[in-house]
């Protein structure tokens, strides 16, 4: 199916693109997001979403999906009550104050457009957070495959009227930082030797600090905005930082280690490349922010290094990504279900996954 | 009717005659091209203007000369006079560094024949780097 779906694209891209090539492009991208969705039955109607948007093409795009697949006019609307969440990590690279205000200002009119409610969080206040953090909460009991088709069927019988609405955007100010914490999280992420630990250290903060969002706000799910070509370079760099048991969770399309916040993946089935040909063709806006590995050389970081060659791999074998994430990710989601019924294994204090350190087996 | 067909005849070598005058016409268009400049709007998108000192669209007009611009004098014209910084981050070699798409007039570049691709007056050519931001 992908295949043809391809050749047709290349056979119109070979024409200067007319209208009729852009419907068929943006109808087949809405298409894969409601599809990968509709598959994995794990997000009921009426659930509240939280969507994680860092700024970036990718999460600004699920972001644009999200909006599309709600709009009244959609043909099989999605029937969840999103809010959004984005962290400003000026801290980490050491913007000031006005930069950090900038940046924040211009995605608030983005979020404001959605009329989804927001959430602005300044990575400082990942120091505050409760110990409560990094334990597992016992999850909802496991739904019958039944469960889903019986709630679509309530939903649309009683028009979604006994499910909570989509809230009104509350009026968020910008949130006041102390300076101390500020400085106290650059001398946490500076006490760090290497830039691939400080990498993972603020992917491990970013995590902790959407969890916790999660949960205050009554939120059951967490959307994540990894395409697949960022999750195949994921997985490359996991197998070297010695994470290969943890693979499944990482780049799965569901993650469940927190228990009661499921982490879930729509944007995987995308590759950098189509996300930028949307975004570009249909004006999503996002906003480049730097992080702390823009501008490194390729061996400046495990993470810099995978992208590169995973990237130059693609350019002269345009299956590679495809190809990693396929055969791979896929294959290690089923291996990971038997094993995660074992209760009280002893988990990582940071990434809560179940601990792998039995030797010779 | 043999009088219906020979005023097809006549009317079908008119055309010709006149198709062929068309033609002569054609081949002399790009000598004539020659004398003007070209305009052609540059963006860089998707992390790829940090390198332009943040400046998202370029309004360029490229020196005539006698052959037409393709791709490749695009990008040395480019590190040239917009680069301001890290050529390695922009360019590799003769063509762009992976992990930055090219469209030229919203096609992808690929499908155009990328740096053999021959500008053409106020072309739209944009680079988005797909590296940075998720």
């Amino acid at each position: 199916m992908s295949c043809e779906v391809l050749a047709c694209l290349q056979w119109l891209c070979s024409h200067p693109v007319p209208v009729s090539f852009r419907l068929c492009f943006k109808d087949f991208f809405i298409h894969k997001f409601k599809a990968v969705l509709g598959k994995n039955r794990i997000i009921f109607p009426g659930e509240k979403v939280l969507l994680a948007v860092s700024g970036g093409p990718s999460s600004c795009s699920m972001l644009r999906q999200v909006q599309e697949g709600l709009s009244q006019k959609a043909n099989k609307k999605l029937r969840f009550v999103p809010g959004v969440a984005f962290i400003d990590e000026g801290a980490a690279i050491g913007q000031s104050v006005e930069e950090r205000q900038r940046t924040v200002a211009e995605l608030q009119a983005v979020f404001q457009a959605t009329g989804f409610p927001f959430y602005i969080l300044p990575l400082e206040q990942v120091l505050d957070l409760p110990a409560s953090v990094v334990a597992t909460n016992p999850s909802p009991s496991e739904q019958p495959a039944s469960a889903y088709k019986a709630a679509v069927h309530h939903f649309v019988e009683t028009d979604g009227s006994n499910f909570p609405r989509p809230q009104e955007p509350k009026k968020t100010l910008l949130p006041r930082v102390q300076e101390s914490h500020t400085l106290m999280l650059q001398q946490l992420l500076g006490s760090v030797k290497t830039l691939t630990a400080r990498e993972e250290l603020l992917n491990t903060l970013r995590q902790h600090l959407l969890v916790h969002t999660a949960r205050t706000e009554g939120y059951s799910k967490l959307m994540l905005g990894d395409s697949c070509t960022r999750l195949a370079v994921k997985l490359l760099t996991s197998i070297s930082l010695g994470r290969g048991a943890q693979l499944a969770q990482d780049t799965g399309f569901s993650d469940s280690r927190y228990g009661d916040i499921i982490l879930v993946r729509p944007m995987r089935d995308y590759s950098a490349k189509e996300v930028a040909y949307y975004n570009h063709l249909f004006t999503v806006p996002y906003v480049v922010i730097p992080s702390v590995d823009t501008k490194t050389v390729d061996k400046a970081s495990i993470q810099r290094l995978t992208e590169s060659f995973v990237t130059k791999l693609q350019t002269d074998f345009p299956s590679t990504v495809s190809t990693i994430y396929r055969l791979t990710s896929e294959k290690l989601q089923t291996a990971c279900r038997k094993r995660s019924g074992a209760d009280g294994c002893d988990r990582c204090l940071l990434c809560l996954c179940s601990l792998d350190t039995a030797v010779g087996e | 009717m043999p009088e219906s067909w020979n005023l097809l005849h006549d009317l079908g070598t008119g055309l010709r005659d006149r198709a062929n005058i068309l033609a002569v016409a054609c081949i002399d268009v790009p000598t004539w091209r020659s004398w003007t400049t070209w305009v052609t709007s540059v963006g860089f998108r998707g992390g790829a203007e940090l390198l332009f000192n943040g400046v998202k669209k370029h309004h360029v007009t490229l020196p005539s000369q006698s052959e037409p611009w393709d791709m490749k004098q695009l990008l040395v014209w480019i590190q040239r006079n917009l680069l301001k910084e890290r050529p390695e981050l922009f360019v590799q070699g003769d063509s762009v560094r992976p992990g930055i798409l090219v469209l030229i007039n919203d096609a992808d570049w690929e499908l155009m024949g990328e740096l053999d691709y021959q500008l053409q007056d106020q072309d739209n050519v944009v680079f988005i780097s797909t590296l940075h931001g998720g």
